[in-house]
């Protein structure tokens, strides 16, 4: 018969480091998805040449492993006297993480709008705003939706690695439970119950998305 | 008026306008026939600043095309064009598509772009399509479309550039009746076509371009039964 030592306050205490999970990631996918676009318009609009330190800085963010950028990041912020927490450490690190990845993704999605159809929309007078507006911004969405839907997903699993700043997200929540309870297995397979449960409505709503955008292409 | 004056265009080394003059006068009908690669497309882009020039003078009612400082999206407002491709914008419905630029670029109301909108869409033979999405719609009716949606900006000149070649030959003759209706409107036009049969039956003057050059322009039954320059010749015997 299954038993375990697993009260509702530990399960609280889970549920808080979900919540924290879940805001390290909004956050910081909100945040990288902003710099992403900016830096996904500036990679398109002016060329491999003129944006190849940008394209180099953002190498970096996409090659070095995210634990190692953490814990510089932390190192760095506290020789810089930053005194920032570790929330906020974690969140500039994750932001700039996901700005590097996003950053392809946007410059991957303007690329997709086809010259013609731009060429069309200047055409009737529109101006490079109006063109990004209504025409390149609509399109390059539907095509870049599934890569940002995995990114996003991809970021809230990598935000596990914050527990090395000493942020009780999740993962951490977990290993403390482990810890007290030994009952590893179980606590595991509920902290990745757990992921499934925050990250399925992303997913699902990516799939809605994407459903209802493709009769019309 | 339309005054092209000397004008030069190269694409890296290659040069493929070689110093075209042309004037279009208000209400004319100008077709433009030729080989491929003979500089006519890249004309028409020309005309209204798609394209940048290395020397010469485009001028449109008084303002200089590639002048810096002139307002290219001002300028397009009065110069439509259509391509051979229609381009239609795939995430809106066919009235949509027509209502944009009038919306946005001239801010009439939604109502206001809304009539001009039907009411061209009704022009070209497509009432019955107005909440339809291009992809659900032929390339004949798209390219319908893509006229009604330059028409809607009320432009006082329109290009065309070889509207009917990417399209199935069943489907050439509803929109070149379109473009006859516009002649006959007394609308000016540039078109760039390989229809024959249409370029004499509609045009006040027919050029004929070869090599970046504009070999020979003419009226109709003077460039189609008595050519002049040999390339002309060579070219129509081999169209016919």
């Amino acid at each position: 018969m299954f038993s375990t030592a697993l009260t509702w306050s530990d399960l609280a205490f889970l549920a808080q480091g979900a919540g924290m999970t879940l805001a390290v990631t909004a956050v910081s996918v909100a945040a990288g998805t902003v710099l992403g676009i900016l830096f996904g318009i500036i990679r398109f609009q002016f060329g491999p040449y003129w944006s190849a330190p940008l394209t180099f800085a953002l190498d970096i963010f996409r090659s070095v492993p995210l634990l190692i950028q953490l814990v510089l990041g932390n190192a760095l912020q506290s020789i810089a006297k930053m005194g920032w927490p570790p929330f906020t450490t974690s969140c500039v690190v994750l932001s700039l993480y996901t700005a590097a990845y996003c950053t392809e993704i946007v410059r991957g999605g303007i690329d997709s709008v086809p010259v013609n159809t731009r060429r069309a929309a200047r055409s009737l007078g529109m101006s490079w705003w109006q063109d990004m507006r209504y025409i390149v911004a609509p399109l390059a969405i539907r095509v870049s939706l599934p890569s940002w839907i995995g990114l996003t997903l991809g970021v809230m699993k990598d935000s596990a690695l914050v527990l090395w700043l000493g942020l009780i997200e999740l993962l951490r929540a977990s290993q403390i439970l482990v810890t007290r309870l030994q009952e590893p297995l179980f606590i595991l397979l509920l902290c990745g119950a757990i992921y499934f449960v925050i990250s399925l409505p992303i997913a699902r709503f990516g799939r809605y998305l994407e459903e209802r955008w493709s009769p019309n292409d | 008026m339309i005054e092209i004056e000397n004008v030069h265009k190269s694409f890296g080394p290659l040069e493929v306008l070689k110093g075209i003059d042309l004037t279009v006068k208000k209400g004319e009908v100008v077709t433009i026939i030729g080989g491929s690669g003979s500089g006519k497309s890249t004309l028409l882009t020309c005309i209204n600043g798609l394209e940048t020039i290395a020397s010469g003078r485009v001028v449109i009612d008084g303002t200089d095309v590639h002048a810096k400082g002139t307002d290219l999206n001002k300028l397009r407002q009065k110069v439509g064009i259509v391509f051979q491709q229609w381009n239609a914008f795939p995430h809106l419905t066919v009235l949509e598509n027509v209502m944009l630029a009038p919306r946005k670029v001239l801010g009439l109301s939604k109502e206001k772009a809304e009539e001009i909108a039907v009411k061209q869409l009704t022009h070209v033979g497509l009432a019955e399509k107005l909440g339809v999405y291009p992809n659900r719609m032929s390339g004949g009716q798209q390219q319908r479309m893509a006229i009604a949606r330059a028409l809607a900006m009320s432009p006082t000149y329109m290009l065309f550039d070889e509207v009917t070649s990417a399209l199935d030959p069943m489907l050439v003759g509803e929109v070149l009746d379109t473009l006859r209706m516009l002649a006959s409107e007394g609308m000016t036009m540039i078109c760039v076509t390989h229809e024959m049969k249409f370029a004499r039956e509609v045009s006040d003057r027919v050029a004929f371009f070869h090599q970046g050059i504009m070999a020979e322009i003419a009226p109709p039954e003077q460039l189609f039964d008595a050519p002049q320059h040999t390339e002309t010749k060579k070219f129509l015997a081999a169209t016919h």
